[in-house]
């Protein structure tokens, strides 16, 4: 039984800020048919749960919101009514730039395009690939996950709070669990200095006097069923844990924000080559990867601190693909 | 006089800036690259204000992001939750709905800021 086909010029897999963004950027440049891959319900990727304002203001000149980040793209995809489909998961791609993808209406089927443009984002390192000892007990959770919860799903996922890496998720999540109620204990991280931005340290942490602790790590998870606390510990210079430091912190929910990973299982199928330092793919000036016609942009190509960063980078790679197609 | 160091947070820079103060009143800034850096401070030191950010949960269930049209003072955020979580709006809102006018007399609306 051979697959149903969809043929496209450019394939776009991803429907977050950089799949947007280059699927504008190609339609301005004159490509007109191409199809944008989401597998979640909505477009708009990970900035439907960044509620917080922030965003926008080198691309559009003034503060915007997450959600009204992306409305400005959704809004564009619709005028210019570029295809999208949702609830559809690319599981495969292969070096020709076929594509298999399933969803609960087609079944499993395929894509052929002429170019594709890698924006699949990244995702957060979890509690596995942080080695932390001790027992599992449920309300463990990376701070995107939480995020997930309280601003989409209107669930908190616990009272009492302990925050491991304070990276800008972290941070963003503390000053908002606090909003809603949560006592929100302390952020630490095992590095001497934050990793989230100065101004996410001032306005989410200092603002309601959560401490920030520095060179410091969870070294043990305790509690059978639900988390009941974790073990503190200092940590010195080479990041080795300093002996009888530790100290005991009764907590109901750990949250991790530890670093981002670009998601680059595709990638790798299709044969493209990754970078070992950034996680993401080798590319050129035209964000073209080494298979010809295959394009990255976003955090799949290397984790961006800016949404507004990923929008320029990808509207390269959106103009590149509509180029290479001879749009 | 006194001295006040802060981290501006109106773009991801960040800069830290030193303010003078005397009485109440701040003199003179230091450390700030932009104009949004000193109304940043000077607002700091008179009257502090934040750009409040949260969900309501609509009749029918759905959650809908909102944000204060302009920054309200930060003493009143918890203040302003609490009217925001006391709120049932019904499941048509719309991006760009005022859900609450003027809320507690801040000149600030919540509006609904997701699609």
């Amino acid at each position: 039984m051979s697959l149903k086909t969809i043929n496209t010029d450019i394939l776009i897999i991803g429907g977050g800020p950089a799949g947007l963004s280059a699927a504008v950027s190609a339609y301005e440049a004159g490509a007109r048919d191409m199809l944008i891959v989401e597998r979640e319900e909505t477009l708009g990727g990970i900035l439907k749960q960044c509620i917080h304002s922030g965003f926008g203001l080198h691309r559009f000149g003034e503060e915007l919101t997450g959600p009204e980040y992306a409305h400005i793209y959704i809004s564009k995809i619709e005028e210019y009514g570029i295809p999208f489909m949702l609830d559809t998961m690319i599981t495969e791609l292969k070096p020709d730039k076929t594509a298999t993808a399933v969803n609960s209406a087609d079944g499993i089927f395929e894509i052929k395009a002429g170019a594709v443009i890698l924006a699949m984002g990244c995702r957060e390192r979890s509690r596995g690939a942080l080695s932390i000892a001790g027992s599992r007990p449920s309300g463990i959770y990376t701070a995107g996950t939480a995020q997930k919860y309280v601003n989409l799903l209107g669930y908190m996922p616990g009272k009492e709070i302990v925050i491991l890496g304070s990276g800008d998720i972290g941070l963003i999540m503390a000053r908002r669990m606090t909003l809603e109620g949560a006592n929100v204990k302390l952020c630490c991280d095992i590095l001497p200095v934050p990793s989230g931005l100065p101004r996410n340290v001032e306005q989410c942490l200092n603002d309601f006097d959560i401490p920030l602790r520095l060179s410091c790590t969870v070294s043990k998870i305790h509690g059978k069923d639900r988390l009941a606390g974790v073990t503190l510990v200092d940590v010195d210079e080479s990041l080795s844990p300093v002996p009888g430091s530790e100290e005991y912190v009764s907590c109901d929910t750990l949250l991790l924000s530890c670093g981002l990973i670009p998601e680059n299982e595709l990638s790798r199928g299709a044969g493209v080559i990754i970078d070992s330092k950034t996680g993401g793919p080798v590319t050129d000036e035209n964000l073209q990867t080494v298979v010809e016609g295959i394009f990255a942009c976003g955090n799949v190509h290397h984790v961006h601190g800016l949404v507004d960063d990923v929008s320029i980078q990808a509207d390269i790679a959106g103009r590149a693909a509509a180029l290479y197609v001879g749009a | 006089m006194e001295e006040r160091k802060m981290t501006c947070i109106m773009c991801p820079r960040g800069c830290l800036m030193t303010a003078k103060i005397e009485n109440g009143e701040m003199l003179s800034l230091e450390g700030n690259t932009c104009k949004r850096g000193y109304e940043y401070a000077y607002n700091e030191i008179h009257h502090p204000v934040r750009t409040l950010t949260t969900t309501v949960r609509t009749e029918g269930g759905r959650i809908a992001a909102v944000k204060s049209s302009v920054p309200v003072p930060k003493k009143l955020q918890f203040e302003i939750m609490k009217q925001i979580n006391a709120l049932r709006p019904s499941d048509d809102i719309v991006f760009g709905q005022t859900l609450i006018q003027n809320v507690c007399s801040t000149g600030s609306d919540i509006i609904v800021t997701s699609d």
